[in-house]
């Protein structure tokens, strides 16, 4: 399966351009990361490739179908969308939260049955937070949160996940745990596409890498053509240091802003 | 509720607990009979047909409280559900008719049609319009670009609903003091007193297609519950969803503004004590609140016409019984809301 973006811009109403000349193309096993300054439009972008703000130019297809061509239905029971973690204004119990992903393939006057439980434990089980299941999602920490909505996403049956900041505001190693999971789900199949602030952590899971700049720039392409040295120190705007390190449990790169540069 | 046996016990309970507290209803009042008399007096009057009872006791039980029980149950069962729809599109679980100013723009037409001395129909229809512009001048008013805030939604019910109260004052100040005035002011404060078979035949039609259509998309209303991407993104079709519970939800309440005034607490209450009963799965919420609901007010109806020597308007009772309870959940919960 091809997600491609073409040409893509957007503009709220009457107001100025958020979003312009946005291509991109990943493929199934990979993951794409999605990187920017503060209030570049990084949310902005995953809405308009899910179709939850339409595009003002330009188009995203799946496998060279446009996707405003399909229901929301049809596009939903192909890609997911985890927002970002907010626990629901309802009590929920993580199982009952975990199962409204199956919704999109749920009649209205229908409800789940036996095999969607079915479904919602084996998913819960394989991202080994089955020990949530009867726990209030307001009364759990903001990492096994996060996971309880990849879960909601992967019950969906998804082959596109899309995640906005899924790392963001959780400890190291539930910022691990979610990395690691989007990589895993990605190498079993899955195309994976996450906004982050963290260059690093796209160094650790990434594939492709779009980098979106204040002046309405983007760069796509391979993490490390587009995450090098002059084109971060260009976009945020800070002297940076790109080490990259080898360890007997993992290589990894560090990303270290050093100052800033006015 | 795991097993189908457990099921099965569970909506059976939820059916006949409130039928057993109407048994019991049925023979309270100034009338009064012993606790399981008008249960045998109904059962007689099933099998051996009307000839085989007093006929005093055949017009008190039928003409005149099985009316109101009635009445009483739809009402309660209606106004609860329509409480927890207008939750789930709100995504907020401190609202309800009356918070939203629903119930004060039913209000508002009913009066108005009143004024007029129009019929049932009129009364209802203009309630049904009134009540629906209030609740949509609410949403647009507390929709700031796409976020609606608790905050705000609360502050616009409070701007619609004393709007539409002003509007209220206004056609009793111009209505005939000597004979409308009275039936309004009464009529507003809350009351099944003038229940009868025509009213009911006229009147519970539309409670009760609402609350079937709201029963039949009870699972879905979890998703409704969400944040609008969030919901969108399990595949709804949001727009429609969110005008089938909110007409549905009006319907119900502006159908009771006709018919017995209004009726406070019992959309906000209800279902607060069904989710820490039973959790906030719709799914469940929805066919609790319509047993408790109807069990609640057909108790607060009952205790109103036979506590004291005149009636008591049940407006005023739900708020005796509902505020202090209210709080008490609040507290218990606070951090749950």
């Amino acid at each position: 399966m091809i997600f491609e973006a073409k040409n893509g811009s957007f503009a709220y109403k009457k107001s100025k351009t958020i979003l312009e000349n946005i291509n991109f193309s990943v493929q199934s096993n990979e993951v794409l990361a999605i990187l920017g300054p503060n209030g570049v439009g990084k949310t902005t972008l995953l809405k308009c490739i899910t179709g939850l703000h339409p595009w003002s130019g330009g188009f995203s297809s799946i496998d060279g179908r446009d996707i405003s061509t399909m229901s929301p239905k049809e596009f939903f029971s192909k890609a997911s969308y985890v927002p970002q973690a907010k626990a629901p204004a309802f009590a929920f119990k993580a199982r009952e939260l975990v199962i409204l992903g199956r919704s999109v393939h749920i009649g209205n006057f229908s409800k789940p049955g036996k095999k969607d439980y079915e479904m919602v434990d084996k998913v819960m089980d394989e991202l080994c937070i089955s020990h949530l299941s009867e726990k209030y999602c307001h009364q759990i920490s903001g990492g096994e949160l996060q996971m309880l909505l990849i879960a909601r996403a992967l019950v969906q049956e998804p082959s596109i996940l899309i995640l906005d900041e899924p790392e963001s505001n959780l400890d190291f190693r539930n910022q691990l745990i979610i990395l690691k999971t989007i990589r895993r789900l990605a190498d079993k199949g899955l195309i994976c596409i996450f906004n982050t602030h963290y260059p690093a952590h796209s160094f650790s899971i990434a594939d492709k890498c779009i980098l979106l700049g204040k002046d309405k720039t983007s760069i796509f392409g391979n993490i490390k053509d587009v995450l090098n040295k002059e084109n971060i120190e260009k976009t945020f705007k800070v002297y940076v240091d790109i080490v990259n390190n080898t360890n007997p449990i993992a290589n990894y790169t560090t990303v270290t802003a050093l100052d800033l540069l006015d | 509720m795991k097993t189908i046996g457990e099921k099965l016990i569970f909506i059976i309970g939820l059916i006949t607990v409130p039928l057993i507290v109407a048994g019991i209803c049925l023979g309270v009042g100034r009338f009064s009979l012993s606790l399981f008399d008008g249960i045998k007096i109904l059962y007689s009057i099933i099998k051996k047909g009307k000839d085989s009872v007093a006929a005093n006791e055949y017009s008190v039980l039928i003409n005149m409280r099985l009316p109101r029980i009635i009445l009483a149950m739809i009402c309660g069962g209606g106004l609860a559900v329509a409480g927890v729809g207008l939750q789930a599109v709100f995504s907020n679980p401190l609202v309800s008719p009356d918070t939203l100013g629903v119930a004060s723009g039913a209000s508002f037409g009913a009066a108005l049609s009143l004024l007029f001395r129009a019929n049932m129909i009129t009364v209802q229809f203009s309630a049904l319009c009134f009540g629906l512009l209030a609740c949509f001048l609410t949403y647009i008013l507390a929709d700031i670009r796409g976020a609606k805030k608790t905050i705000m939604l609360i502050l616009s019910g409070l701007v619609i609903s004393s709007l539409f109260q002003a509007m209220v004052s206004l056609v009793k100040y111009v209505a005939d003091t000597e004979e409308i005035l009275p039936s309004i002011t009464y009529w507003l404060m809350g009351s099944l007193y003038t229940s009868n078979y025509k009213s009911i035949i006229l009147g519970t039609p539309s409670i009760l297609i609402a609350v079937s259509i709201l029963l039949l998309i009870r699972w879905k209303m979890n998703v409704l519950s969400l944040t609008e991407d969030e919901a969108k993104s399990l595949g709804m079709n949001i727009r429609y969803m969110r005008m089938t519970v909110i007409i549905c939800s009006a319907m119900i309440t502006s159908s009771v503004v006709s018919m017995c005034g209004q009726i406070g607490w019992v959309g906000l209450l209800i279902p607060h004590i069904c989710r820490m009963l039973f959790g906030s799965d719709t799914s469940k919420v929805i066919p609790t609140s319509i047993s408790i609901g109807a069990t609640f007010l057909l108790l607060v109806d009952t205790l109103s016409r036979s506590v004291v020597v005149t009636e008591i308007p049940v407006s005023i009772l739900t708020a005796v019984i509902g505020a202090p309870l209210f709080l008490s959940l609040l507290r218990r919960a606070g951090k749950s809301l």
